[in-house]
Order: C-alpha cells, then structure tokens, then sequence
C-alpha cells in the first residue's frame, strides 16, 4: 500500500478523538479533593478522639483503605472511578483498589499463586519503586551528613 | 474443486451452502440493536460457571450445538471443526469443544478467527474432503479484559479509542451446495503492520490489514465496491472503520456506500458506552451467524464481503513495546449461484 | 473560619494532584500503574528535598491523602531512621513509616478478596 508508517500515524492521530478534558480533569479534581476532604475530616476526628498526630495520620490512612477495598468488594470503585479518573487513581483509595482488583480477580487460580502472587501486580511497582526511592535518599542521608 | 486467482483468491466453484448458524451472546450483547436475531441471549454473562473461561468454553459449545440443532444434524456428521478463541492456548475452544468427539483443528487468528474458519471449513467442503464442516469461535468481555488489560474491579477510565470486547460466540456449518447463503470465494488475509502502538485503538491497528485484504480481493476477482451489496468488516468499530475507507480512497477504491462494520451494529454505540464500538473474535462471529446470515438467505443482501479483522499481538509483545500486526479474512457470501 | 479554611485547602490541593494525574493520562500514554509510581517517586523527592512539609502543614489530607503523601511519608520515615540508627535507617525507614498502609492494604485487599465474588461489566 502506497503509505508510510508515519503517514498513517498522522492519519491514525486525526481521526481518533481525544479524551474529553473539558470534563475529565474537573471530575478528577472535584473527585479527588472531596476525597482529600474526607481524609482531613478524618484526621481531625481521630485527634479529637486523643490520638496523636502521626497515629491519627495512619489511621485515617487505614480507614480509607478499607473503605476503597470495600466499595472494591462491591463493585461500586470501578464505577466511581469511570467517572473520577484520576481522582480516584491518585489518593491512597487508588492505591487500595490497585491491591484488592486483581486479588479478587485471581482468586480463581487459587488462593497462593492467585489471589496472594497477584495482589501486587499494580502494587507491586508502587512498592519497589517507593521503598527503593526512599532508601537511596536515606544513603545520600547518611553519606552527606544531612539528618 | 477451488480454483486460486491471483495472489490470495480461492474461488469456491461448487459454491459449498452454509447450512445453519447460531449465535449465542451475553446480556449487553442482548440489549443492543441486534437482539432479536441471536439464538441465546444470557442474561447472566457466568452461565452460572465458576469462572469466566469456564463461561466462555460454555457459550462456544452452545453455539455449536445450537447450529447442530438447526441443521438437524448430530455431532457424528461433522467431518471437521474449525474452532479458535483470544485467550492463551485457545482454551475457550478447546475445553468447550472437548466432549463433542468432533475431529478438530484449532485455529488463532484473534478477531478474525470467525472469516479464517469460515474460509476453511468451505474450502473443504468444496474440495470434497468434508461433507459437513463447522467454523466456530467467541469472546467473553470479562475473560478477554483480564487478560489483556487490567482487572475487572480495577478503577481505570477506556480511552474513546477503546472497543469493547463482546461476549459473544457463533457457529456456522458448511456443507455441500443446497441453498444460500453461498460462499463463492475466499481470500487469506497477509499480515500488515503500519506501526500502531497503542492497546487502546485496535481499529486503527487492524483497518491497513482489511484494506490490504479487500484491495486483494477486488483485484483478484475483478470487481468494484458497487457490485456489492455490502462489505462489512469485522470490528474496526468507529475510527478503525474511518480509516479503512481512508486507506482505499487513497488506492483509489470507494467503499464508503456500501461499507458498514460489525463493531457498529453490535451496540447502540451512544446508549451503551462501548466507546469505538465492539471487538473481540465473538463480535463479528455473532453478527455474522445472526443478522447477516439471514439476511442473505432471505435474500435481502444478495453479494457482501464479509472482512473479519484480527490484532495478532500478545501481553508480551505489547509490554516489550512491539507494534501491532493486523490481520484481515475475506469470504464473499451470496444469495444465488454464479453471478 | 480557621476550620472552613483548613478543609478548603485540602480539597484544592488535593485536587490539584489529581488534576494533574488527569493530565497525565489524557495527553500521555503513561498507564494508571506508571502514573503512581511516578507520583510515589514525586513524593520521595519533594520529601526529600522538604518542600513538601509545608505543603503538609497547609493541606493536611490534601497532602497526605494523595500518592505522593505517600512517597513523603517513605522520605520522612527514612530520615527519622537514619538519625537514629545510621545507615540501618536507610533500609527500615521506609517500611516503618509505611507498615499501616501496606499492612492495612495487604490484609483488607485478602478479606475482601475472599468474602467477595467477582460482578459481572456490562
């Protein structure tokens, strides 16, 4: 055929519609800060309720991830997220759903090499690449003196 | 006996009938714009399977049986069985096809298994090495998906490039010259690539290898879009379809009257949300061996070209950063012998 | 005032980080997986190089909620950990100040997984 690759993917760009941003960037934000919102609302009520700041900080980060695996269980995340994009992908809920989605979904090849291997398929990288992040700051930490 | 014109042209000269069909599809499937041809709607899209392969295994033997049913026939009286599917080692064919003793040849041609069969089992009926010969293929949504992308559960947005893969199967059974619909000829897809990258726009990846295939053809059997009543392709959905006819008016071929798409007329494309319209080897197999194969029995479609398309990359291919091979099967379909 | 303030500030800044993964996917081919590494990362570096903290002190949930409070959280663990324990704090701070989301998100995501039976996307 009388084409080029890179004539086609020019003609491949044109005729594909972009994402709606109009919408979706609102939505996430709209989303994903009522999500933050709760999220302080939750940080305040556990310091009211007398715990420290770092616990009431780790608690509210436990709280959220239930209920994201929750909403997961039932089926309700993926259909926020349709609409919430980003919003639902970036806060610690996303992080959640990224365990609990394939966890239930392997659950069929078995509980070990299934649902227990697979629960870090999205996590998993998120993991490696933080904790190995971190690590490398703590060295340059250490090496320049600097805590 | 077949005769080869051309490159990649097998005219069919015994014009082998399609005897029976059936299609067998899910509950969103069921909702669409085609609901009342298919032979099995299920509303739940399990079948009431532990899994979702396990589903899939199950709707591509009801299709075959379905389409047994129809002719009348028993499993005995099938010489051969065409059969594939998308997911890994074509399981959905061969767990679902494995007690009904048919002799077997599975087949991979991703979406465009259904064409590739078809071709196949009407091959040899016309060359007399089978009486009656079957094609069958399916895709299920929920097995294709976490397969391919990401689980079910997880909260990602399809890009509007994105086709949704159906759940659907459908069976045809060939047999020797009765009745329309006939097949006269059949032309193999070649594999074309024109560098399209992207999981999430299929159609674009596949409609160089439908145009490269229909190019063929018409070439081949010396002929012009207006001798055909229809030229459908199988799941280029709304981009891939665009650029198709892009693609022929720059060879200077001019399907846009007479093309139309499977993915199209699966869903109601605004009503369902299935964004670029449907994909998957059950879609354009359902379409066929429902509304389409009736229609030309009936005779209200006397000449169509039935393109089915296939994206012939894997999960591994995909994540190594390979671009994506297209594939496109032709059969051209009739109401009556000869021309 | 000082409360309506408080939560305002973490809806726009959280929001904000959202918008920004919205970005992302729309006008990148960056998968959702890439995208929360990268923001992970991001975390880790702004903790790192203490921009983030006044963030934190300004947003409260705004920051912390989002991935890169997570990332934030890794680089704050470290350095805590390395005062204390030298170079042994490199490798166990991250985990320490992480152990709550990662135990929280390892234990429900295999509860849930199991009480519950995978819906049907139609």
């Amino acid at each position: 055929m009388k084409i080029t690759p890179n004539e086609y993917n020019e003609m491949t760009k044109k005729a594909s519609p972009g994402t709606k941003s109009y919408k979706t960037i609102p939505m996430a934000f709209l989303i994903g800060g009522l999500i933050c919102m709760a999220g302080e609302g939750l940080l305040n009520l556990y310091q009211y309720m007398g715990m420290s700041k770092d616990a009431a900080g780790a608690v509210t980060s436990i709280t959220l991830i239930f209920v994201a695996a929750l909403l997961t269980g039932l089926d309700l995340y993926n259909t926020i997220a349709k609409y919430a994009g980003a919003g639902t992908l970036v806060p610690i809920t996303g992080f959640s759903n990224g365990v609990v989605s394939p966890a239930l979904e392997f659950k069929s090849e078995g509980y070990v090499l299934g649902l227990g291997a697979k629960l870090f398929v999205i996590a998993g990288p998120v993991i490696v690449y933080g904790i190995s992040a971190s690590i490398i700051y703590g060295i340059i930490l250490y090496l320049f003196k600097l805590y | 006996m077949s005769q080869k014109i051309g490159r990649s042209t097998l005219l069919l000269n015994s014009y082998p009938s399609v005897k029976a069909f059936a299609a067998i599809v899910g509950k969103k499937e069921g909702e669409g714009p085609l609901a009342r041809h298919f032979d099995v709607i299920f509303d739940d899209t399990t079948l009431g399977e532990e899994t979702w392969e396990k589903a899939e295994s199950r709707m591509q033997r009801e299709a075959v049986i379905k389409a047994l049913e129809k002719a009348k026939s028993a499993s005995t009286e099938i010489d051969f069985i065409f059969a594939g599917d998308l997911l890994n080692q074509c399981i959905s064919s061969h767990y679902g096809l494995r007690d009904l003793n048919i002799p077997f040849y599975g087949l991979y041609g991703a979406c465009s298994t259904m064409a590739e069969g078809l071709s196949l089992a009407s091959i040899f009926v016309d060359n007399g090495l089978a009486k009656h010969a079957m094609a069958v293929t399916s895709s299920h949504f929920c097995s294709a998906e976490r397969q391919f992308r990401l689980p079910l559960e997880y909260g990602g947005q399809r890009p509007p490039t994105s086709q949704w893969t159906a759940t659907a199967a459908g069976a045809a059974m060939v047999a020797e010259s009765a009745g329309p619909p006939y097949v006269k000829a059949t032309c193999a897809g070649t594999i074309t690539d024109l560098g399209i990258k992207d999981i999430n726009n299929m159609g674009a990846a596949m409609a160089p290898a439908a145009a490269h295939t229909i190019k063929t053809y018409l070439y081949d059997s010396h002929t012009a879009p207006q001798d055909y009543d229809l030229i459908i392709t199988g799941d280029l959905g709304m981009i891939g379809s665009d650029l198709l006819i892009d693609l022929l008016k720059r060879e200077g071929i001019d399907i846009s009257k007479v093309h139309n798409d499977c993915g199209k007329l699966l869903y109601d494309l605004e009503a369902q949300d299935v964004h670029a319209g449907g994909s998957g080897a059950g879609c354009s197999a359902s379409v066929l061996c429902s509304y389409l194969l009736t229609r030309i029995q009936e005779g209200a479609l006397q000449n169509v070209l039935f393109v089915a398309t296939g994206a012939l990359m894997s999960t591994t291919s995909f994540q190594q950063g390979e671009t994506i091979p297209g594939i496109a099967h032709l059969v051209h379909l009739t109401y009556q012998k000869g021309n | 005032m000082e409360i309506f303030k408080e939560y305002m500030w973490a809806f726009v800044v959280g929001g904000l980080f959202c918008a920004v993964g919205q970005v992302l996917i729309d006008y990148t081919k960056l998968t959702p997986a890439r995208i929360l590494v990268a923001f992970v990362i991001a975390g880790v570096i702004l903790g790192g190089i203490g921009v983030y903290e006044p963030l934190v002190e300004l947003a409260g949930g705004g920051a912390t909620v989002p991935l890169t409070g997570f990332g934030y959280l890794l680089a704050k663990g470290v350095k805590e950990a390395v005062a204390e324990k030298g170079l042994l704090g490199a490798i166990t701070g991250g985990f320490t100040a992480a152990s709550a989301g990662l135990g929280a998100a390892v234990f429900f995501g295999l509860i849930i997984a199991l009480i519950f039976k995978q819906k049907d996307k139609v």
